[in-house]
């Protein structure tokens, strides 16, 4: 399964984890903040309708 | 078609209900795209002849330096329809592409250095395509930093858009520095030479490696697209919740 990365395993694995970590970590911030704002924005809306 | 038509994308209403149906369809053109050209490239392609197992950082460190770069054009053509238009949506994309821009950077300096570290003997040299990338990063920080630190919305626009003309010199010497600037450790360009396709030099990227890279590259692109959408409709939506909180304030 694994492919033969010879004497610079270590180099190819850690660009490939610290990559996906970055890119995995920008995503979670994107959504939770979309989700924030969403809700934040909904609430007001309908505060806005009631009041 | 008429170009006048894309103009109707700067009203936020349009924009929200237009990205509402596409963002999910880039989001997993993006995934997979990604996913096969990294997995092709991490699994299936030999080693090089010379670098061994390193090329394979290849389809990490070419496609987010070239967002890294190609983030900051995008930003410049949002600040300057901003500048020009006074279009918010264009100035909240450009803040919203920012921190994708600058973790774009940052995996390119970092799949950088490990690989430079192997084939260099260094993790970091001060070579003109090297350095114009460190600014480029320093650029997307100082930006960032600015729109936080401004309060009024169109101010901190007008301000950050004054920043990303400067710092669009640094983004072209990521680029082409390269070209003209003939005394750094880092190669030129041979993902896509001119004169390899036209088949004058045998020297640029083998396709073994290439076609994994193109698929890995259009993942990016995408996976860019879709980080962008999304945060920018996030940035509209909080503009509007502050809107309306003044508006309440005023009544």
């Amino acid at each position: 399964m694994m492919p033969e990365l010879g004497k610079y395993a270590g180099e190819v694995l850690s660009s490939y984890a610290a990559s996906l970590v970055l890119l995995a970590g920008l995503v979670v911030v994107s959504l939770r903040a979309s989700r924030k704002a969403k809700m934040a924005l909904e609430a007001l809306e309908k505060g806005r309708q009631d009041g | 078609m008429r170009l006048n038509a894309l103009w109707e994308y700067a009203n936020p209403v349009k924009f929200m209900r237009l990205t509402d149906r596409v963002l999910p369809v880039v989001s997993m053109l993006a995934l997979a795209a990604m996913v096969v050209g990294l997995v092709w490239g991490f699994f299936f392609t030999p080693d090089d002849f010379r670098q061994g197992s390193t090329v394979k950082i290849i389809y990490l460190h070419v496609p987010s330096a070239m967002m890294a770069i190609s983030a900051w054009f995008m930003m410049l053509v949002t600040s300057l329809i901003w500048l020009i238009r006074r279009h918010h949506v264009s100035a909240l994309a450009a803040k919203a592409a920012a921190p994708v821009g600058a973790v774009m950077t940052i995996i390119g300096l970092v799949t950088g250095a490990i690989w430079g570290q192997p084939m260099w003997g260094t993790w970091w040299a001060w070579d003109p395509r090297l350095t114009s990338f460190l600014i480029l990063f320093l650029f997307y920080l100082g930006y960032i930093a600015l729109w936080e630190a401004v309060e009024d919305g169109d101010t901190a626009a007008d301000l950050t858009s004054a920043l990303c003309l400067v710092g669009s010199v640094f983004a072209f010497l990521s680029r082409y520095a390269v070209n003209f600037w003939n005394q750094g450790l880092h190669q030129g360009a041979s993902v896509l030479r001119a004169g390899a396709l036209a088949g004058d030099t045998e020297e640029r990227v083998s396709n073994v490696f290439a076609v994994p890279l193109f698929i890995s590259m259009a993942g990016f692109v995408l996976f860019f697209i879709a980080l962008v959408l999304l945060r920018t409709r996030t940035e509209i939506r909080l503009r509007r919740a502050k809107a309306l909180i003044a508006r309440e304030r005023l009544s």
